[in-house]
């Protein structure tokens, strides 16, 4: 059974602080094996980190003795992946055919205004991520926003500023 | 004419009926019953292990009766009784579009690029009669990649073929390049798409060896040799190394495996070189030193194994993957290099030239050394000592470019004070050559008698790991050869886990070693190109009347008026070197 190889130096800076390097450490070492456990272990560190830079992996590269460049293979591909870190509520709006013809569009550039920000960015408080999504399968509610996993149906532009302002509130 | 013999079945081919092995392709089938079908991300070097089988660029679709649509020839199998078309209208129309499809999306640059005449999806389009690209939009331009000093990585030429993935990951091990992203946004390239030179990359050169556009290829320093040529401040000298002349001559129309060393040397220097060198003067030079530290390392019980460095993608690969293991290979520099020190001093100083106006350019069957000459601790006062690196490629342009009708050139010798070399320097080209030639020097040195027949055959061959226990008086000397990075990687694996029996052991990075190397005419997938500039360096080893290093007359005399003896302070100083451990991604 391959197992982990840990020799490897651990990063420590202030974002990714070390005591996540050694969290995501304690999971590899939990496995029965490495082995095709590539996708498991990526989905785990993004768990800790909430994100995947070129430091977390090229670590799992490391651990797992496999080139850096397989790594970041699947990592581009898999558009659940994100290498960027991510706010704490992620603002989806649905760019499929049906929202698109109801005014997603429209629905972003308000979004967009008012947290001052474009689609794939992140609020500087990094409170917030707006994303451009493909379809959810919910079109007969189109246009739709799924901020985290609560979805909100046939969303008109004035509609954004109490569905944001309550998030806001909430953390208050 | 249907057969019950269980390892074979039985097929027609556009109305042929052949009985065919049942576990091959219909592509492989195919080839054998003479038909052809075109390919283009195939490729098969089958002596030399590698294979690519991604089946991305859809061009060699033919029909299989009972299928409802076209299949891949290079990756389906034969079935009995199956019914092959390979050329009714559907498939080659199919063909034509998915070409048509991938010119859609190439730059339409034919005419400037480095791989004019030489790029297999241009001999397609013209092969399968694509007169007009029928589909326009969107092209993905991305960035040329010119950071390294020995390849260019032009991703918008890339086909997505993958052919060099399988050559860096598979054969090669590095894992430098890979596909990231989907879609259109699609590339292949290091790990989050840094540079090249910020990656581990050997330079090998096999990817470029292999990419059938010009999406992977050297940096071109034509230009550089053109202008010192032609600056009257400047004492412009050559060496070739030892793999250019078994292959020079196929850029010419030549068979694979002619000679041309004359005709290159009459070349060159046509070109107006001051004066024309081998590299395998230096390669005897490399074998003096290496063989006194191989003798060295056993008698007084040193490290062992000891393992050769004239291959810069070697040495390169070991200090990113195996950085533990920086005590094991030879501290000689490669023998290029040591050509440029040595002119750059001994040369510069018998002929009473300033060495600072001295260019010394290497032509190499290798990219890795473009990079290898700039590596600081290889340079002096942060002067190269090579100052230009050409690959054989680029000497056969700059013939062309010269209008020197290379075919019909008289022979000429090296010229002399650096240009004598012996047949043991001659096999250098070839995996099995350096530890061959190390041998003949060692026997004789070790045991005091006279090696009577100098060829070791047990070491030949193509095999990517071989070995050979060698009575050398008395003792055996165990010695172990690989080529191939994937090769020397498990040799390596051993020496680390303690488990190596070997004395010696040669590694060269491209399969077949440098006649493979990566900056040789290219072979379009052929590996008997290969195999055939193997016995031509065989035989241009037996052509000469000196066949050990250590009887060069002009290496004795190189010892005797500058650098005293190998291993000596002087030696030391000029012709070692030392490694170091590098980051791997």
């Amino acid at each position: 059974m391959p197992k982990a190889n840990f020799q490897v130096e651990i990063p420590n800076t202030e974002n990714l602080p070390k005591e996540k390097f050694n969290e995501l450490k304690q999971y590899i070492d939990g496995l029965k094996s490495t082995e095709g456990a590539l996708i498991q272990i990526l989905h785990q560190a993004q768990e800790i980190f909430g994100y995947l830079p070129k430091e977390v992996q090229l670590f799992v590269a490391r651990a797992l003795g496999m080139p850096g460049s397989e790594v970041c293979g699947v990592v581009s591909f898999y558009s659940y992946f994100t290498t960027e870190p991510v706010g704490k509520h992620v603002i989806s709006v649905c760019m499929g055919t049906a929202c698109f013809v109801r005014g997603a569009d429209k629905i972003v550039d308000r979004i967009a205004k008012k947290i001052g920000i474009g689609p794939e960015e992140t609020t500087k408080d990094g409170f917030f991520t707006l994303k451009n999504i493909r379809c959810i399968g919910a079109c007969g509610l189109a246009p739709v926003v799924m901020v985290d996993d609560k979805v909100y149906g046939r969303v008109k532009e004035e509609d954004i500023d109490d569905i944001l302002d309550s998030y806001r509130k909430e953390e208050a | 004419m249907s057969t019950n013999n269980k390892d074979t079945v039985h097929i027609t081919i556009n109305g042929q009926e052949f009985d065919v092995p049942k576990d091959i392709t219909i592509l492989e089938a195919s080839n054998r019953a003479g038909i052809k079908i075109p390919t283009l991300c195939h490729l098969d070097l089958h002596d030399l292990k590698a294979v690519n089988k991604a089946a991305s660029c859809r061009v060699c679709m033919v029909e299989a009766h009972g299928r409802d649509v076209l299949v891949p020839s290079c990756v389906t199998t034969v079935w009995e009784g199956m019914e092959v078309t390979t050329n009714s209208l559907q498939a080659i129309t199919a063909r034509r579009i998915a070409v048509e499809l991938l010119l859609s999306n190439h730059p339409n640059e034919c005419f400037t690029c480095s791989k004019n005449l030489d790029c297999e999806l241009q001999s397609l389009a013209h092969e399968l009669g694509v007169r007009e690209i029928k589909w326009s939009g969107e092209k993905q331009n991305f960035p040329k990649d010119i950071s390294s000093d020995a390849l260019v990585r032009d991703a918008s030429k890339c086909i997505m073929c993958r052919r060099c993935e399988t050559m860096c990951n598979e054969v090669q091990t590095c894992g430098i390049l890979s596909a990231m992203g989907r879609g259109f946004d699609a590339i292949v390239g290091p790990a989050f798409n840094i540079p090249m030179v910020e990656s581990s990359c050997t330079y090998c050169g096999q990817c470029v060896a292999v990419c059938p556009t010009a999406a992977l290829t050297e940096v071109n320093h034509t230009y550089k040799v053109w202008e010192a040529l032609n600056d009257p401040d400047k004492h412009v000298i050559v060496q070739t190394a030892p793999a250019i002349r078994v292959a020079l001559g196929e850029l010419f129309g030549m068979e694979p495996g002619t000679i041309v060393t004359g005709k290159l040397v009459t070349a060159l220097k046509r070109m107006g070189f001051n004066s024309v060198f081998d590299t395998d003067f230096a390669a005897d030079l490399t074998i003096m030193e290496e063989a006194s530290e191989l003798i060295n390392r056993i008698e007084n019980n040193g490290t062992l194994p000891m393992l050769t460095s004239c291959c810069p993608a070697w040495v390169k690969f070991i200090e990113h993957q195996f950085p533990e293991l920086l005590d094991v290979p030879s501290t000689c520099k490669s023998p290029h290099i040591m050509f440029g020190i040595i002119a750059k001093t001994y040369y510069a100083k018998k002929l009473g030239i300033d060495p600072n106006k001295i260019v010394v350019v290497s032509v190499m069957p290798c990219i890795a050394k473009k990079a290898e000459s700039a590596r600081p601790e290889l340079t002096k006062d942060h002067k190269n000592n090579v100052d230009i690196v050409v690959t054989t490629r680029e000497l056969g342009a700059m013939i062309k470019e010269a209008g020197i009708d290379f075919s019909n050139l008289p022979d000429s010798d090296f010229d002399h004070v650096l240009g004598e070399s012996t047949g043991a320097s001659v096999i250098f080209g070839t995996t099995g050559g350096v530890i061959e030639a190390a041998l003949r020097t060692a026997y004789e040195w070790m045991t005091g008698e006279e090696l009577k027949d100098v060829e070791f055959k047990q070491l030949r061959g193509l095999d990517g790991i071989r070995e050979a226990s060698v009575a050398v008086g008395d003792m055996n000397l165990n010695i172990g050869i690989a080529h191939g990075l994937g090769n020397a990687r498990k040799i390596l694996e051993d020496i680390r886990d303690g488990k190596s029996k070997y004395h010696a052991i040669e590694i060269m990075a491209c399969p077949g070693g440098c006649i493979g190397g990566g900056g040789q005419p290219y072979h379009h997938g052929n590996d008997e190109i290969v195999k055939k500039r193997q016995e031509a360096i065989y035989k241009e080893d037996r052509s000469k009347t000196l066949r050990k290093s250590h009887e060069n007359p002009e290496i004795i005399k190189l010892y005797e008026e500058f650098l005293g003896k190998p291993l000596s302070k002087k030696s030391h100083e000029l012709l070692h070197t030392h490694y170091e451990k590098r980051e791997r991604i």
